[in-house]
């Protein structure tokens, strides 16, 4: 087996085989896959990426098997990129939730509610990474669309693990969309097929599908892949949902659940259909500059912590979807040979620095409630006095989620911004700034209200410390790219936007 | 000690941004009761900084010159150049910083959230360090962006309904200029092909005859950025209103950080970016020289109707801010000698006076000037600081603002802009017109009562805490100095002929 092989190997069947190991259901059995879950894909990204900056993008065909019968897994650097930073807030969400559920070793997990939670949080949060991990990792349709459905089948389940009348719903409606959405794509896919006669995406992208089927189906795919990814107007169901769930699920579904899905639409925009149209990226960019006024205008008006942060994750997704447009401009890279490569890692950047950060800045939320036993923004008055760990990864979180320095969100900004400039597209400047100072607003909203004096008196549970450690790692995590991301952006490189051609 | 090896450390800008970025983290995590860990070590990096941007004075002075980048992707570096304008702007913070720690820790000594308070003091001082420092726009616009959100804690410390108002007022203004500020930086180097500060600038002359509308659109933005911090007419709003804060925050605002930073910037854009020649040539130093004079005039007018002693002195800062401006956009060495060193001398002269106003409201309770009566008799020390600062400011001899004025001037007439003098002088008579009358006050009037009854008792050794006394004496002797030992090269002027000497400006 070569590195390349074992690294993949260890990212998809990692994970999975942790969350057979978690399905024990006994404690030592749980802390043992999220360990061996851990240890699997922090390993297994961190070789690929290296493997992937030296070689260039690898390829595996499982058991030696090779298309059309076999599975093949493929990494580019847009692939390493999304399993790091997967891993690393995966990690820390897996160290999270060694807590969060109450002291795992002592926990009975037959009779206790929250053993019973913890229970099956950990091998559905396991399946959901290994899922995840294929995804960015599937070289053809096929493999893309049932990685999808597991995806989409645990994460509704983590919703309702919260078990509230509301949770339920919320988890139903997402199940609901999740699987209309993944219907769609299925759809997308036949016709491709029947079109090409073929699914695996670098010889659907040697074929450059063009014509009134081809766009149908990307049309059908895009529907489906929009509605997971929540862009808006089809985020209605992403509030609720991530609000509701247990505080290490709302992190995982807002940092990288929803991130899966984008995944694919990149994949399908760029290096399948080589950019699609022009009208239809600046559709795209456009759903996604509604996103970032809609969704920032939301957080604004919310009354619970959760809900601020869910309804950013709407927002923020819009930046992501603003990338589009802005590789699109008189062939991919722009008119600016000088700064060809600044949407799509600006674009990048900002994906991860949102994965970072957003998953953080749950984790943080999840410490205040825990604390204070409640999610009003009006009960976490002066947590920040108990809690400054949390207080600081939040308001880090924030800043990059802000685009201000120090932070991957910074550096982003600046890139997608000098594209838009050299290619005078005032428009998407504009969303760009609006959007971050209404970011600034809302995240300033929870740190006044946490900062507030006059603290509650109410009974406030200590917090273990790991749980604030997980949130403010990430935090640093994204901080630290603000200052050093040349590695990003070479392995970014490794492949690009368009690895095919 | 022998320090040769150090001088030639071409990471020591790098060390003189950690040594208080370090010890604003630790105080970060450490418990509100670990008052003596975190004095000690705000203390500690205190002197540090200044220990090491000495040892960059000496080694700047001897012609040396140093730099650190880090990439931070290709073709954008976090790059920190240490100069000798960068170093005149260093030293006055890092000197600054020093003395406004000890008097914060006296002033806040016992208060509420002295750890949050100290964390992002330090963080503020990082900031600046670093934008004083830096080599091009990009690590210009990080720095001055985290000096921003950096501030917010300090402005809102007390928590009262007014301070949140200000701190909203604050960051109205300097966010949203912020993001101008990024979009014409990002613009800047579209246009330009290069963020990197230059002596003399970076933008071609026919590039801009040829884009006119372009570039003053781009200047515009840029200015907006700078001005705003730099409480530009008519973007000083939140200055005035920021004055809430506590008396060791105004300092920090007033004197050794925030409005510095938009100074500074301004200075920049004038020369490091633009050239001042092309600046002249494109229209943008004239406009930004009509802006800084009328503010001067605007501001100084405005303070002589307020009754609130920091607030006079907050619209004296945007008032002599703008000499800097003023100074830097015109077209004559002696003027950018005379704005470089109004950016060391007001900070010294104006530290005083919130030194003295936070003394006196801390001792004597007395905010109002029309509760000043006979502060003088109570206070001798901290009225003989103010009255330096103030007589310095009015830009008398043998005072520090004296020098700079004497600089503008001689370099407004080798401009052939003969009117700057005239903005001068009403300034100075405007000037006198608010600070004469609160020397008479405190020197003449009879002692309020009601603080005069509260003095009866056992009279303290030293007038007050000398941990407060100390930097106001301090300072106030600084500005002395600068106006008695101009001659000699390490005074502020003296340094800032280096500046012009070694063409680094």
């Amino acid at each position: 087996m070569t590195g390349a092989e074992l690294w993949t190997t260890a990212a998809v069947f990692g994970p999975l085989l942790a969350s057979l190991v978690a399905l024990g259901g006994r404690p030592a059995a749980l802390k043992a896959g999220l360990l061996l879950g851990s240890v699997t894909t922090l390993a297994g990204s961190l070789g690929l990426w290296l493997q992937v900056l030296q070689h260039g993008p690898v390829r595996h065909l499982l058991g030696g098997w090779g298309a059309p019968l076999g599975i093949e897994l493929w990494a580019d650097g847009f692939s390493v990129v999304m399993l790091a930073v997967t891993a690393l807030v995966g990690a820390a969400v897996s160290l999270y939730s060694l807590s969060y559920f109450g002291d795992l070793s002592t926990l009975d997990a037959e009779t206790s509610p929250a053993g019973r939670a913890a229970r099956y949080f950990v091998p559905l949060w396991l399946l959901l990474w290994s899922a995840l991990n294929g995804i960015y990792l599937s070289a053809d349709l096929f493999n893309l669309y049932v990685t999808l459905e597991i995806l989409g089948l645990a994460a509704a389940a983590l919703v309702t693990l919260a078990v509230t009348p509301r949770a339920t719903v919320a988890g139903m409606r997402y199940l609901i969309v999740s699987l209309v959405g993944s219907m769609l794509f299925l759809l997308g896919v036949a016709l491709l097929y029947t079109e090409f006669g073929t699914l695996a995406l670098e010889e659907l992208s040697a074929a450059a599908p063009g014509g009134p089927m081809a766009a149908t189906s990307l049309a059908l795919m895009t529907v489906g892949m929009a509605a997971k990814t929540a862009l808006f107007p089809l985020h209605a169901w992403l509030p609720p949902a991530h609000a509701g769930a247990p505080a290490p699920a709302s992190a995982l579904l807002s940092a990288v659940v929803v991130k899966g899905s984008f995944f694919i639409l990149v994949r399908l925009w760029f290096a399948v259909y080589g950019g699609g149209s022009e009208a239809g990226l600046v559709l795209m960019g456009g759903l996604g500059a509604a996103a970032i006024l809609w969704g920032s205008v939301l957080a604004l008006r919310q009354r619970s912590l959760k809900r601020v942060i869910a309804y950013s994750t709407v927002a923020q997704l819009g930046y992501m979807f603003v990338m589009f447009p802005l590789l699109a401009p008189e062939g991919l890279g722009g008119p600016d040979p000088r700064w060809s490569d600044d949407a799509w890692i600006g674009g990048i950047l900002l994906a991860v620095s949102h994965a970072l950060a957003k998953a953080s800045m749950f984790m943080a939320a999840g410490n205040m409630s825990y604390a204070v036993a409640r999610d009003g923004l009006r009960d976490i008055s002066g947590v920040a006095h108990r809690l400054p760990m949390s207080f600081l990864a939040f308001g880090l979180g924030g800043l990059s989620l802000a685009g201000l320095p120090p932070s991957a969100g910074f550096v982003g900004k600046w890139l997608l911004l000098r594209e838009a400039l050299s290619a005078g597209g005032w428009f998407w400047v504009a969303i760009i700034t609006v959007g971050g100072l209404l970011t600034i607003a809302y995240v300033l909203k929870v740190l006044r209200h946490a900062l507030d004096r006059e603290a509650s008196d109410g009974d406030f549970r200590p917090v273990p410390r790991r749980m604030e450690w997980a949130a403010l790692l990430l935090a640093l995590a994204s901080a630290s790219l603000g200052v050093r991301a040349t590695e990003v952006f070479q392995v970014l490189l490794q492949g690009g936007v368009q690895p095919w051609t | 000690m022998d320090v040769t090896p150090l001088l030639a450390w071409d990471a020591l800008p790098l060390a003189v941004v950690l040594s208080s970025f370090v010890p604003g983290v630790m105080i970060m995590f450490l418990k509100e009761e670990q008052a003596r860990l975190r004095n000690s070590l705000n203390m500690a990096g205190a002197v540090a900084k200044v220990a090491l941007v000495g040892l960059m004075l000496q080694g700047v002075a001897g012609g040396a010159s140093y730099e650190w980048a880090l990439e931070v992707v290709p073709g954008l570096s976090l790059t920190l150049r240490g100069d000798a304008l960068a170093l005149l702007f260093v030293t006055l913070s890092a000197v600054l910083w020093l003395v406004t720690t000890l008097y914060a820790i006296a002033y806040l000594e016992g208060s509420a959230n002295r750890t949050r308070f100290f964390a992002f003091f330090s963080l503020c001082v990082t900031a600046t360090t670093g934008l004083a420092m830096a080599g091009d726009l990009f690590t210009f616009v990080f720095f001055y962006e985290a000096l921003t959100w950096a501030t917010y804690p300090l402005v809102v410390h007390k928590g009262t309904p007014e301070a949140i108002r200000a701190g909203r007022t604050y960051l109205y203004y300097t966010l949203g200029a912020g993001a101008i500020l990024v979009v014409g930086a990002v613009w800047f180097q579209v246009e330009a092909g290069t963020v990197q500060f230059a002596a003399g600038g970076v933008v071609d002359a026919t590039a801009v005859a040829s884009g006119p509308i372009t570039w003053a659109f781009i200047f515009a933005f840029l200015l907006i950025g700078m001005g705003v911090k730099s409480a530009l007419f008519p973007i000083h709003g939140w200055l005035p209103t920021a004055m809430v804060a506590p008396a060791p925050v105004s300092a920090l605002l007033h004197a050794v950080a925030v409005v510095k930073a938009g100074a500074f910037g301004i200075t920049r854009l004038l020369h490091s970016l633009f050239g001042i020649e092309v600046a002249w040539e494109m229209g943008a130093a004239v406009a930004v020289a009509a802006l800084a004079a009328f503010t001067i005039v605007y501001a100084s007018v405005r303070a002589l109707s307020q009754d609130d002693l920091k607030k006079v002195l907050a619209f004296s800062t945007v008032s002599q801010l703008s000499y800097i401006a003023l100074g830097v956009a015109l077209l004559d060495p002696l003027a950018h000698v005379g704005g470089l060193i109004h950016l060391v001398h007001q900070g010294i002269m104006k530290i005083t006076l919130f030194f003295c106003a936070g003394l006196i409201a801390q001792t004597l309770g007395v905010k109002k000037i029309s509760d000043m009566g006979g502060v003088a008799r109570r206070m001798p020390l901290t009225m003989a600081a103010f009255t330096v600062g103030a007589v310095g400011m009015i830009g008398l001899p043998p005072v520090a603002g004296f020098i700079s004025k004497w600089y503008l001037g001689l370099g407004a007439l080798g401009a052939g802009q003969p009117w700057v003098i005239g903005v001068l002088l009403a300034s100075s008579l405007l000037n006198a017109a608010y600070f004469l009358p609160i020397l008479r006050t405190a020197y003449f009037d009879d002692p309020d009562p009601s603080w005069a009854r509260g003095a009866e008792g056992p009279r303290p050794r030293l007038e007050a805490d000398w941990r407060l006394v100390l930097p106001a004496v301090t300072t106030a002797v600084f500005s002395l100095a600068a106006g008695l030992l101009a001659a000699s090269s390490w005074s502020p002027l003296g340094w800032a002929i280096l500046i012009i000497e070694q063409g680094v400006l």
